[in-house]
């Protein structure tokens, strides 16, 4: 970091309006940082040393810890998730902003029977706790003295998991109505959260942070008119599942964002009809045309370990996320059944043009030359991007998992990324260079290759596997 | 060499810390022998659940042990390096032993735990021993016993052995007739170490508050003093009236046995596990070692109802105490020099000699780059002289000898002693 550059990490996503206004209002003049924001690096007008990046709200804290920032801003949420676990991590909590206001807390299921938290830490039995949030879910049950728990971590619809695949989850609650009228009960309000402003220990012992930190601390904090707008949460769904599950029944996970619509369509070839999983409507628990079969909408990302622990028979995932998990996990009961023919893309490894390396041979004389004391690697793919470069004899490397837009990394913030692309396109925007692809990756569909209960439910399962086989042929 | 070669909190043990290390494990596993102990080890790894629920590890513990997914863990089950020598004890005991009435075992094992600056070790070394199967204080005598014998044949200075008891401190606290929220809260405090909260807990009964006043402040080397105590508390719990008659019962027989201990409730913290008279080791001020009766353990990770006590020595702590001496371990070895360039025979002859001091129960080095024969009292140099080989030296007293034969070199060495 150069000594004179202060750098501020800001938000994408629900936090990006209302921290625009305030920057604004501080007169600080970052410009280009609103919601149709085209780029990535940013400047300040008014102060020449004050440069920004937009990132995942949730990359933030870890940015600002490593020291790569001086500044964030974020939730206090992503604040905590960091410390719960890395206590000893160079991250300091400076402001709270008053804005990005909700609630962490533990949800369960009315259909799960937990009066209240007491029961949960007195209870002899092993306890599933769902949540975006895998350290505070963990500091949580140790506190609570849980004797058997499992956290499972996930991308994100924690709550679809109640009540049949966990029992417990730990949210963030914007509008705690909107969701006991949807079946579930707050049994524990954690903490509340805003968005707040932190910053790198070492940064605010050493660093000329004044001039900023004083403009942020004259303003008067304010009511949080903007988000009482907002709805983070989606609508009202009524709770329609079979908590009761019979042995041949058969659990589907299919995913949603851009993967919903061709898998809608694959689906529709199979001969398999679905009300609530169109274009139009996404429910997190649709309908299909087989009495058997019941059907969730998650994250592909955390289909294989869902499906791993028996809570689905099938998911429709990426080869990326498969291999993601199996990398992870050898032994994984997961396999892949069918690959699916649509969602094409290539997970490839990608450097700064102007770093002088063709191909990955190049980049590993290119460290050993020494290049860099440590290569930083930015991955979603954590486990693909561990194995990767173990494969590759790559020295000392660290790596920084992502939440997505990982190309705004490089150069400054990690030198190599392991991500997937499509047309390659962004990567070219972004200054970006392909020096190897890892391999090709599409939709599939996963099995557990463990959970053929009885014989009827191994004839469901193959009557699926057998639509889609001929659907995709 | 990178200064990011070693993980910070790791160390390196050197030749000298092993020598030192051994000293300290051989002295401690014979006499646990000698009492009738018997080793057994567990393994690195083990589930974390095994640590979590009430009455294991306390939630300061827990936050810094080193948990993870291992390659089969897609359940969501945590595995643990282990963060305590006990739990994996009492584990074993319920898994291969519960069918002995009465267990003696010892361990010498690691513990990992984080340490947030990483200049304190992450991994210690503690050799401990347990004593499953009785309830008796006899148990609990004879662990501290043994304790102070190990201590005392290490050599170390000025020991002392202070004296708590858990149960007591729980009765104490039970009846104080908290709401139980607040009692947990009391009782986690006290168990990191936070006897303020207790000192400064409002006791509405005067009687009640005088007996805390008494057990938490003053110090005591005799069991007279628990004696005492024990009259003002007739008013109170039977429980306490136990836990008080256990704690005498132990150090009358500690008294008779002319063991010193110092009574001082608040010598110990973090005894999750704890359930009666529970101790702390130290030497010239320093804490090495600490233990006491975990009678609630075993039946709590799935075993039967079976009574325990036992202790551990820190043996990093008393690497640390032990005089440089310790460090020393060839100072009695001979030196075997056979010069550069010599024949076969020449060098299968120096090797021969090694192999004869070996039977014979001596360390013999050889030295093939002429290094430094004279930091031993003997050295013998294998010379080219067919006839007479071997040339003897007392560095000490400036004597040399010519010696045709190995055997010849083995018995003047026996001689001389």
């Amino acid at each position: 970091m150069s000594t004179g550059l202060i750098r501020l990490a800001l938000p994408k996503g629900t936090l990006l309006s209302p921290t625009s206004r305030l920057l604004n209002e501080l007169t600080l003049g970052v410009e280009g940082y609103s919601s149709d924001a085209r780029r990535y690096r940013l400047h300040s007008t008014e102060f020449s040393y004050i440069t920004a990046k937009i990132f995942q709200e949730k990359d933030i804290p870890i940015q600002v810890a490593i020291g790569n920032y001086d500044l964030g801003i974020c939730g206090a949420d992503w604040v905590e998730e960091l410390l719960a676990r890395y206590l000893s991590s160079s991250l300091v909590k400076i402001l709270n902003l008053n804005y990005g206001k909700s609630e962490i807390c533990l949800v369960s299921h009315r259909h799960s029977n937990i009066p209240d938290i007491y029961v949960i830490g007195k209870e002899r039995r092993e306890w599933r706790i769902v949540s975006e949030y895998p350290n505070l879910a963990e500091a949580f049950a140790l506190n609570l003295r849980l004797r058997d728990f499992k956290v499972f971590p996930v991308w994100g619809s924690a709550e679809v998991y109640l009540p049949e695949d966990a029992e417990l989850a730990v949210l963030k609650i914007v509008h705690e109505q909107e969701l006991v009228s949807r079946g579930f009960v707050c049994l524990r309000k954690l903490f509340p959260v805003t968005a707040c402003l932190i910053a790198n220990r070492e940064s605010l012992e050493n660093r000329g942070l004044h001039q900023i930190l004083s403009r942020f601390a004259s303003r008067r904090v304010e009511s949080s008119r903007i988000l009482r707008r907002q709805r983070t949460m989606t609508q009202a769904q009524p709770a329609i599942f079979h908590f009761q599950r019979g042995e041949q029944d058969v659990r589907v996970a299919l995913p949603d964002g851009h993967q919903q619509v061709p898998t809608a369509r694959v689906l529709k070839q199979a001969g398999l009809e679905l009300q609530g999983y169109s274009t139009v409507e996404v429910c997190s628990r649709p309908g299909i045309n087989l009495d058997w079969a019941s059907i969730k909408v998650i994250r592909p990302q955390d289909m294989p370990l869902q499906v791993a622990n028996g809570n689905f028979d099938l998911a429709i995932t990426g080869e990326d996320w498969f291999r993601e998990h199996i990398y992870r996990f050898p032994a994984s009961p997961v396999k892949k059944l069918l690959d699916l023919g649509f969602g094409q893309v290539k997970i490839v490894a990608a450097v700064n043009t102007e770093v002088p390396v063709a191909n990955i041979a190049q980049l590993r004389r290119y460290i050993q030359n020494g290049a860099y004391p440590c290569l930083r690697v930015a991955s979603e793919y954590i486990n693909i991007a561990d194995r990767y470069l173990q494969d590759q004899h790559i020295g000392c490397y660290k790596l920084i998992l992502t939440w997505g837009a990982s190309e705004v990394f490089p150069p400054e913030d990690a030198d190599l990324l392991i991500d997937n692309v499509q047309t390659g396109r962004t990567l070219i925007k972004q200054n970006l260079k392909v020096i190897d692809i890892l391999f090709q990756s599409q939709a599939c569909l996963i099995g557990n290759t463990q959970g053929f209960a009885s014989r009827d439910k191994m004839k469901n399962i193959n009557f699926i596997i057998r639509r889609l086989e001929k659907a995709v042929a | 060499m990178k200064n990011n070669q070693m993980c910070r909190g790791a160390r390196d043990l050197l030749p000298g810390d092993m020598t030192c290390f051994r000293y300290v494990e051989d002295t401690f596993r014979m006499s646990c022998c000698q009492w009738g102990y018997q080793e057994v080890r567990t393994p690195t790894l083990e589930y974390l659940h095994l640590f979590t629920a009430v009455g294991t590890l306390t939630p300061s513990k827990l936050s810094k042990v080193y948990s993870f997914l291992d390659w089969d863990g897609w359940s969501g089950e945590r595995v643990v390096l282990r963060p305590d020598g006990t739990i994996p004890m009492a584990r074993l005991y319920s898994r291969s032993l519960s069918e002995k009435t009465i267990a003696r075992l010892f361990y010498v094992t690691n513990v990992f735990a984080f340490e947030a600056t990483g200049k304190e070790n992450r991994e210690k070394w503690q050799c401990g021993v347990e004593f499953v199967g009785s309830s008796e204080p006899v148990a609990d005598v004879e662990i501290m016993m043994l304790a102070n014998e190990i201590m005392r044949k290490l050599g170390l200075g000025n020991i002392e052995l202070e004296l708590s008891h858990a149960g007591l401190v729980r009765a104490l606290i039970k009846e104080l007739k908290l709401d139980p929220e607040k009692e947990v809260d009391l009782v986690s405090a006290v168990l990191d170490g936070k006897w303020q909260a207790l000192e400064e807990t409002h006791v509405p009964d005067s009687n009640l508050h005088e007996l805390l006043g008494i057990l938490l402040n003053l110090q005591s080397k005799s069991s007279s003093f628990l004696h005492n105590a024990r009259a003002l508390a007739s008013r109170f719990s039977q429980d306490i009236h136990q836990q008080l008659d256990d704690f005498v019962a132990i150090t009358a027989i500690l008294d008779k046995a002319g063991c010193n201990y110092n009574i001082n409730l608040k010598a110990v913290k973090g005894f999750e596990y704890y359930t009666g008279l529970c101790f702390k080791l130290l030497t010239d001020g320093h804490e090495v070692g600490g233990g006491g009766r975990y009678n609630n353990l075993i039946p709590l990770i799935g075993g039967k109802d079976v009574p325990a006590c036992g202790f551990a020595l820190y043996i990093d702590s008393i690497m640390g105490l032990l005089p440089a001496s310790c460090r020393k371990g060839d100072e009695g070895a001979i030196m075997i020099t056979i010069e550069k360039d010599m024949t076969a025979d020449r060098t299968a002859l120096g090797f021969q000699l090694a192999q004869l001091l070996h039977r014979g129960g001596y360390t013999a080095i050889l030295d093939f780059e002429s290094g430094e024969p004279f930091r031993y009292r003997w050295s013998v140099v294998v010379t080219e002289n067919e006839a007479i080989p071997f040339r003897v030296s007392d560095n000490q007293r400036n004597q040399q000898w010519d010696m045709a034969l190995a055997s010849d070199v083995v018995e003047m060495l026996e001689k001389q002693g």
